[in-house]
């Protein structure tokens, strides 16, 4: 199922922030598994798209593949319009260092290390100055609502601010497209609404969001829901605001 | 076109520290590992050299080219003695420079006349010249060493060990000693010889007077020469049948300063062993780097896989954990340069020896430390690279 027209709030003259054609995904074995069939998905700049569908329906493989972690099978994949399917590993290393955000369901922050330090290293491979750096981090810090606590280490945080804090990483660097993966799996409900409040917010303030869940009552919320059944895309719906 | 990614050389180091400081204690015990290696190869380098100290000292102050020749202990060679024209024959070799001898003088040397005869205290008496000293780079500690006159009548010169025996401190009063009946006035005190203990529990007169005083035949039981450091095996092959031409055979040519290198090589035999021990050390302290890399790069396939998210690419992966291998080894080969240092001055404090630290065990030491660290860095930084971003990001 393809998307046609032009989402509202999107702008036309830029390419789509992420495009997968045709997009397959096989893993070898004896039967080889089709995790992802022939999936083709638009996602303009400044939309916000939750992935839903129940457990092995293939998400965490289409995240992969939208996060360019792991290669289709087939098809063609293209972030912020480049098409990524011949680059070799390094160029997909700089295409997911400058392009992409992660914000992952278990965080990933370096424990011994400071949540201005850890948003900071988001930017570690981009040939940036530790000086700039922290100044970039400390400005994502403020934009969710962290500034209070840059100097905090992760073990001194509640879950949800750990979260934020990953957050704050995953777009440090301005990315054309913030995948999150499960962000609110391992919060509680309380925690979850926030986490949820601030993509929301971001995506208000103009950033390009998809996020990866099975919980359907956050996708309700979201602009737009794309449901995954056995690899393929049932259903793309959209919210009107 | 996105640019490629890139970790700046600073952050090279920041990252590969700040991975070690959050495990500080695991990362400082395998450092110690290294440290004990490179520290006991730097002490027992350190200790043996020290050690050896004084005998390099005296070899290079005595010089190495003194020969002593003696009647050699032929078959029935018995109490032989060189004929006397030997001195001369020996001197006129081009290569021969100082020369001096001793000749033996039965006689017994005693304080004063109320010692019994036989408390002789093994002190020998020797007739010489006034060569002797400066041949075997001898040195004064009182007094005067036998002068042209005094070679004459009777005047002697103790050997530091005969003094000593003799309660003979230094000169004051112008102490005599008896030698068999007849009162010699000390003139002077050596300090010890290193090349020719003998002379140290001897007394000193002069020859003429040994013949003269003391009915000594004169023949020179011991020869000292000095000879051209170039020629000196050639020397040596010609000096027997030099001293004495009809029974060349029985005189024995030998050089005093094998005697001290003999003493250091086997010193330094001993050192090797504990060099094995110390480089044995070493290899397990690299194992425990190479062990606590490989464990680490199982518990942090988490961070890998972040790292691969925010723009790592392989090798900067690889450069990541060679580094915290590197930094952990240096530190470690630092640390144990210090200690190993710092015990061999200590112990040298207390044995007086002189601090001898050899480039070798310095810069083999951190080498050493370096070849380690990369050798056990290797294999687990290139693991940590081969984890694929997904694969890496399943675990925490």
């Amino acid at each position: 199922m393809t998307v046609v027209g032009t989402p509202p709030g999107s702008h036309p003259s830029k390419p789509p922030a992420l495009e997968l054609r045709s997009v397959s995904k096989v893993y070898p074995g004896i039967p080889p598994v089709t995790a992802l069939d022939s999936v083709d998905l638009t996602v303009a700049p400044g939309e916000i798209v939750a992935v839903v569908g129940p457990s092995g329906c293939g998400k965490s493989t289409m995240l992969h593949m939208m996060g360019t972690l792991d290669r289709a099978s087939s098809g063609t994949i293209l972030v912020d319009g480049l098409d990524t399917s011949n680059l070799s590993e390094k160029r997909l290393a700089a295409i997911r260092g400058r392009k992409i955000g992660f914000v992952f369901q278990r965080f990933f922050l370096l424990s011994g290390t400071t949540a201005l330090d850890n948003v900071a290293g988001g930017l570690l491979y981009q040939g940036v100055t530790l000086s700039e750096r922290r100044e970039r981090a400390s400005v994502a810090l403020d934009r969710v609502g962290l500034g209070h606590r840059k100097r905090h280490v992760p073990s001194k945080m509640s879950g949800g601010e750990r979260q934020r804090v990953a957050i704050a990483r995953a777009l440090v660097h301005e990315p054309s497209l913030i995948l999150a993966d499960e962000p609110t799996g391992n919060l509680d409900s309380k925690s979850s609404a926030a986490i949820v409040e601030l993509l929301r917010r971001l995506h208000d303030e103009g950033s390009t969001i998809i996020v990866v869940t099975h919980n359907d009552e956050m996708a309700d919320g979201l602009q737009r829901k794309v449901r995954l059944l056995d690899g393929q895309v049932q259903s793309d719906e959209r919210r009107v605001a | 076109m996105v640019p490629p990614s890139r970790l700046r050389t600073l952050d090279i180091f920041r990252v590969g520290a700040s991975g070690l400081l959050t495990r500080k204690l695991r990362a400082s015990l395998s450092a110690l590992g290294i440290a004990i290696g490179i520290a006991s190869l730097v002490g027992v380098l350190g200790l043996s050299e020290s050690s050896k100290s004084d005998l390099l000292d005296q070899i290079s102050d005595l010089g190495t080219n003194l020969l002593q020749v003696t009647p050699g202990g032929g078959f029935g060679a018995g109490d032989a003695a060189l004929p006397e024209e030997s001195i001369g024959r020996m001197s006129r070799v081009g290569t021969v420079g100082e020369i001096s001898f001793v000749s033996n003088v039965d006689a017994n040397v005693y304080r004063n006349d109320y010692i019994p005869s036989g408390q002789t205290g093994g002190i020998a008496v020797f007739g010489s010249d006034e060569q002797l000293l400066d041949t075997l780079n001898g040195e004064i500690a009182h007094g005067k060493f036998l002068s042209d006159a005094a070679l004459e009548y009777p005047a002697a010169v103790l050997g530091s060990v005969t003094a000593e025996r003799l309660g003979i401190r230094d000169l004051t009063g112008n102490p005599r000693v008896l030698i068999n009946d007849t009162w010699v006035e000390v003139i002077g005190i050596l300090e010890p010889f290193a090349l020719a203990p003998d002379l140290d529990r001897a007394a000193i007169i002069g020859h003429q007077a040994a013949i003269d005083y003391f009915d000594a035949e004169g023949n020179p039981a011991t020869v000292y020469l000095r000879v051209d450091e170039e020629w000196i095996d050639e020397t040596r092959n010609i000096l027997p049948a030099t001293a004495d031409p009809e029974t060349p055979e029985e005189v024995e040519v030998t050089r005093p300063s094998d005697l001290l290198e003999a003493q250091s090589a086997a010193r330094s035999q001993f050192a090797n062993l504990f060099l094995g021990l110390g480089a044995v050390a070493l290899l397990v302290g690299g194992i425990g780097i190479a062990n606590v890399m490989v464990i680490g790069v199982l518990e942090r396939r988490g961070e890998i896989g972040l790292r691969r998210s925010i723009g790592a690419t392989r090798s900067h992966i690889i450069t990541q954990f060679l580094t915290e291998a590197l930094v952990l080894s240096v530190a470690g080969g630092v640390a144990g340069v210090l200690i190993g240092v710092g015990v061999t001055a200590g112990y040298s404090a207390t044995q007086g020896w002189r601090v001898i630290i050899p480039d070798l065990a310095l810069w083999g030491g951190l080498g050493a430390a370096i070849a380690i660290g990369a050798l056990a860095g290797i294999y687990p930084a290139l693991r940590a690279a081969r984890l694929s971003p997904t694969e890496a990001l399943r675990y925490e």
